[in-house]
């Protein structure tokens, strides 16, 4: 195998994982990122979504909803507000981020925030689907 | 001179006292494990957080647009004080050389002419500030409903300063808290969180020549990621004042136990010498009253 990238994810709470890994594909804000080794520095926001974690035949799905992801030589960085592996979650957790989620775009009170309250709606009712 | 009775009922209220004070130590150090364990799982976050921040404060330096949460008003005229103390007592002078430190600031303060705002976070801290700065607190909270405190708890505390400057209620504000140095030692501190001050000692990631690219925009990320700082720091300094907390605790229930077990010995010696005193006097009152047939 080729280089691996040195990735971690890290919650206020908690870090919970930190390994070499071949590929992860993170939610960033404005759409989908695969990340391999060797990628450009990058900083970007989360929108809630699964990551994937690919480790050779290995694969790996942890949910994140909101925060920061760097990118830097060093390696991939993810900042999660929340994190959880997929297996914790269940439709119930997800239909309460929903909710949650639904207040925020009817509380927001400028177009920027109801815009990004209502993208990560999406998101989530997306996931809520694929479950 | 006690009698005998009421030596009796010392020594086994002191014996008492000494079995809680002992429960309360032992409970402690189990705590001080937990939450040392929390600080500790909360500091790869914490420290991630500042390589990013210091990254993004250094290319935002000398921006005429750079955010108020990281260039501040401009002004120096009103200053909040975020002081967090536990909810409870039993821990010999935590509570109490917060507030110190947090007092000593105030009138500093207050001296130089400048307004002073108060966050209590905390119940003991409240009490003590109360009474000579009860119109000085802007706000408070607690923990005494919450088992164990999570991010969201330091998130709630986060957004209610930051509405407090987005209505430009203070220039400034300082977090005091014990910081957790060691067991035996828990250092009342000071930290500014508004305006951020990005942090030491952190080394901005080698990018070999290459430059970020920031997915939205560099302005929008820092939007985004400056109330997360200070929602982290005082997450972080919530979970060191616990690992405090329970570390004080744990001195201060030690030496009471020390304390109640010096004393019982003290008592018993007291009680030894008051029944020989009162078996001689039986005896020769007996010797005495024999002699005398």
């Amino acid at each position: 195998m080729a280089e691996k990238l040195n990735f971690s994810l890290v919650s206020p709470e908690r870090e919970l994982m930190s390994a070499e890994v071949d590929q992860v594909d993170i939610p960033g804000a404005e759409g989908w990122m695969g990340i391999l080794p060797n990628h450009a520095p990058l900083m970007t926001t989360l929108a809630p979504g699964m990551v994937r974690i690919v480790s050779g035949s290995d694969e790996k799905r942890i949910f994140v909803r909101g925060g920061f992801a760097e990118i830097s030589p060093a390696g991939l960085t993810l900042l999660a507000e929340e994190a959880m592996p997929a297996e914790e979650l269940d439709a119930v957790k997800i239909a309460e981020r929903i909710k949650h989620a639904e207040e925020d775009v009817a509380d927001a009170d400028t177009d920027d925030k109801k815009l990004a309250a209502q993208q990560s709606l999406d998101r989530l009712k997306e996931l809520q689907a694929a479950l | 001179m006690p009698s005998l009775k009421d030596l009796k009922t010392r020594i086994t209220s002191v014996k008492s006292t000494q079995k809680i004070t002992k429960a309360k130590q032992m409970v402690a150090a189990a705590k001080l494990r937990r939450a040392e364990e929390r600080a500790t799982e909360a500091r790869p976050y914490t420290e991630r957080m500042e390589a990013v921040l210091a990254n993004l404060a250094s290319s935002a330096e000398g921006n005429p647009n750079a955010p108020k949460l990281l260039a501040g008003t401009g002004e120096d005229k009103t200053h909040l004080l975020i002081v967090a103390t536990a909810d409870k007592g039993l821990c010999g002078g935590f509570n109490s050389s917060i507030v110190r430190l947090a007092r000593e600031e105030i009138v500093r303060l207050q001296g130089e002419g400048k307004k002073v705002k108060l966050v209590c976070v905390g119940r003991k801290g409240y009490e003590q500030l109360k009474r000579l700065y009860s119109e000085l607190v802007v706000w408070r909270t607690d923990f005494t409903e919450v088992r164990q405190i999570g991010f969201g708890e330091a998130n709630e505390i986060a957004s209610k300063v930051l509405e407090l400057f987005e209505a430009d209620e203070f220039d400034v504000a300082t977090l005091f808290y014990g910081k957790f140095k060691n067991v035996v030692s828990q250092v009342p501190t000071p930290q500014q969180i508004i305006p951020a001050v990005a942090p030491e000692g952190v080394e901005p990631p080698d990018l070999k020549g290459a430059v970020y690219e920031y997915e939205p925009d560099e302005a929008d990320i820092l939007k985004v990621l400056l109330p997360r700082y200070v929602a982290v720091q005082i997450f972080r300094a919530l979970l060191e004042n616990v690992a405090s907390e329970q570390a004080a605790s744990m001195t201060a229930m030690d030496n009471a136990t020390r304390n109640a077990g010096e004393m019982i010995d003290k008592l018993n010696l007291q009680y030894n010498r008051a029944r020989q005193a009162q078996i001689t006097t039986e005896l020769i009152e007996i010797i005495a009253g024999a002699e005398a047939l």
